[in-house]
């Protein structure tokens, strides 16, 4: 059996609407059609009252899920694209973020983001939201790299009280794929050594994973042993995990798809330079994103995102000082 | 049919006759060339989507041919409206080159497909979010106001999933506040994505909204060019003179997918076989026919006009080269002086 990492968002969904009778998920064409990406696919026939298309009504569908978890439900809610999430970001930073720390009640919803770039997406169908949604305090922000994690994280994220974010990158969608969907997986929160290396240490998350783990194969074949650490989640950042590959290494090169004024990179920096500088060989490096909105054109959207050309290059850069 | 009376119109379409017959053939031209457009895309020539205005050319032109751009008309069209756009006087080549990533585009190929506009000429470059454009056209009769220019009006345009956002809404109130000289097109193609409007809003006609935002409202039937020309060039002129902001509904069919990647097997027999399932270009052509203003042989012979000029327009965007990374400038900001460059440090 093969299963993409579409299909372990769907599979996810599924058993979280078997196990929990108050999970449903509302979005707009996620019913009977299964969704513009088909991650809800066959799940409306299966499940008949509980998965709910939406009006094209970003604010008025995240509100009513944070009012439907008052009375006990866990609601998934489904973008149709992360960029139409800003629509909602009233009620995902004001309202859902805010309502624990206000009342003492908690806010269980769970925001599914079709995010980050592919070809010809173009600057609305393309954006990586994560560091706007990690900055509020309140929210879990998430961005699964693998197969695996997009289905045990999901779930997860179905059963944490407070509202999550789940960054789920569209570029993975069919590209990547797993033979089987895990038992038991590392908990939201920690993060994973993707590679093992001693020479420099990669922080990276989502779908730069993989560019990142192409890179360290041709750095390999100069003679670099390259470490790659996949946060798996934004917000909590995994900190320890990172300090100690950095331990290990001396260097750090940290890349995220996202614009490049604050965001991950910044945050990552930003904690090993202040709790780990003695840890330091060379000056930590970052990559982004170009500071422009994403083009459509492939010619420019392959130079506009950092891939594995230009993070074996940076990795040169790091290793040379 | 019955012809409103412009005052002071420059509409250089001054009879019915005459504006049919042109209507008619922007119609033609936007058909052919999104075909066009569809064949490219599953071709593999055109990346991102493809987005066609099938069965709604009527609406669209409608809407566009009521408005002039040389009276500083402003035009906000979205993703289904490459008839009006050709109507208001974007150039087929802009939209051949933005859908095939040609350097010379518009929008420099940084933008795709439906996602281009000509700030200048009055035509707002539509961005994804719906709703998020009529605002802006209002801004512009805004501006003009406070600039003296009161002559103009405003022709936007939305689907009947676009109805369900804030901005939708916040936006008719804004220019019902304003009395703002504003045409809102809604075109009912039934269906947003795999939608039914029975998930979309629970009035029986979207025109039902009319009186609760304080505004005039049309219901017409979207496949009948002859009331879409009516009702549009009416509705332009309660605007021009003052009777604030329209609210034009046109009731028709998306007789395509939501893009060219979808089959829209959801759409059901019923639908088709219905009342708005027929195809607004052929009613106008058996129009043109029987009303004696136009015949099969100069039909034929617009279609290969149309035809060539389709052919020439994608085939000089064709040739010409895509966009080069190395020129690219990268810079976001207008004022270059506080630009921060793409550090990596
Ligand atoms: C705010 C927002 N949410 C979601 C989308 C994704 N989306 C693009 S087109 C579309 C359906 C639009 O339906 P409608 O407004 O009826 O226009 P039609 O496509 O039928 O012409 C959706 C949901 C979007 N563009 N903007």
């Amino acid at each position: 059996m093969s299963i993409t990492y579409l299909e372990a968002i769907q599979a996810a969904q599924d058993r979280a609407l078997a196990e929990n009778e108050f999970v449903y998920i509302y979005g707009q064409d996620v019913g009977s059609f299964g969704g513009a990406f088909k991650a809800t696919k066959n799940l409306a026939a299966k499940y008949p009252g509980r998965v709910i298309d939406a009006p094209i009504s970003e604010d008025a569908m995240v509100g009513s899920a944070i009012g439907a978890t008052a009375e006990g439900m866990r609601p998934i809610l489904e973008m149709q694209f992360a960029d139409f999430s800003t629509i909602a970001i009233n009620q995902i930073c004001n309202q859902a973020a805010t309502q624990f720390w206000r009342t003492g009640i908690p806010c269980p919803i769970t925001v599914r983001l079709p995010s980050g770039g592919t070809e010809g997406g173009g600057p609305f169908h393309s954006q990586s939201m994560e560091a706007i949604y990690a900055q509020y305090p309140g929210l879990i922000v998430l961005t699964p790299a693998t197969v695996e994690d997009a289905y045990s994280m999901l779930l997860e994220a179905v059963t944490i009280d407070d509202p999550v974010v789940f960054c789920e990158h569209k570029y993975l969608y069919y590209h990547l794929k797993a033979d089987q969907l895990p038992d038991k997986n590392l908990p939201v929160g920690k993060a994973r050594i993707a590679r093992t290396g001693k020479h420099a240490t990669v922080v990276t998350y989502s779908a730069m994973v993989h560019e990142a783990l192409r890179a360290a194969d041709t750095l390999e074949e100069e003679g670099w042993e390259i470490e790659i650490v996949d946060l798996r989640s934004i917000k909590p950042i995994d900190t320890d995990t990172v300090l100690a590959s950095v331990a290990r290494t001396g260097r750090l090169l940290c890349v995220s798809e996202a614009f490049p004024w604050g965001g991950v990179n910044a945050e990552v920096i930003s904690r090993v330079t202040s709790e780990g500088f003695h840890l330091l060989d060379a000056p930590p490096k970052r990559l982004n994103a170009k500071d422009t909105p994403i083009p459509f054109h492939p010619n420019l959207w392959k130079a506009h995102r950092p891939a594995s050309q230009s993070i074996a290059s940076s990795l040169r850069d790091l290793l040379r000082y | 049919m019955a012809e409103a009376k412009i005052k002071g119109s420059k509409n250089k379409y001054c009879d019915s006759e005459s504006r049919y017959r042109a209507a008619f053939r922007y119609m033609l031209l936007a058909r052919v060339f999104e075909e066009r457009t569809a064949n490219l895309y599953r071709a593999g020539k055109i990346v991102g989507g493809v987005f066609m205005g099938k069965g709604q050319e009527a609406f669209s032109v409608g809407l566009a041919l009521a408005l002039d751009k040389n009276r500083g008309d402003v035009y906000g069209p979205l993703i289904r409206d490459q008839a009006g756009r050709l109507a208001f006087g974007e150039a087929l080549l802009d939209a051949a080159r933005t859908y095939l990533g040609s350097i010379e585009g518009p929008m420099k190929a940084r933008e795709g497909n439906v996602h281009r506009g000509n700030i200048p000429m009055g035509i707002i470059p539509m961005i994804s979010h719906l709703g998020s454009h009529i605002s802006v056209v209002s801004g512009r009769l805004i501006g003009k106001r406070f600039c003296g220019q009161k002559d103009a009006i405003g022709g936007v345009c939305i689907g009947d999933g676009g109805t369900s956002t804030g901005a939708f809404h916040e936006a008719l109130n804004q220019a019902a506040v304003e009395k703002l000289p504003l045409v809102v097109a809604v075109a009912n193609n039934q269906f947003a994505y795999s939608t039914p409007t029975d998930r979309q809003f629970a009035c029986d006609d979207l025109v039902d909204r009319a009186i609760g935002y304080g505004v005039e409202g049309h219901s017409i039937d979207g496949t009948d060019l002859s009331l879409c020309l009516d009702t549009f060039q009416k509705a332009a002129t309660r605007a021009r003179e003052g009777y604030g902001p329209q609210l034009v509904i046109g009731h028709l069919l998306r007789l395509c997918g939501h893009g060219e990647h979808d089959d829209a097997s959801y759409i059901s027999e019923k639908h088709k076989q219905g009342v708005f399932g027929r195809d607004c270009v052929d009613v106008a052509q058996q129009y043109l026919i029987s009303s004696g203003w136009s015949n099969l042989a100069e039909i034929e012979q617009w279609t290969a006009e149309i035809q060539k000029e389709v052919e020439k327009a994608t085939s000089c965007a064709q040739r010409e080269s895509g966009p080069d990374p190395f020129q690219e400038t990268w810079q976001a900001l207008a004022t270059t002086r506080l630009a921060e460059g793409n550090s990596t440090a």
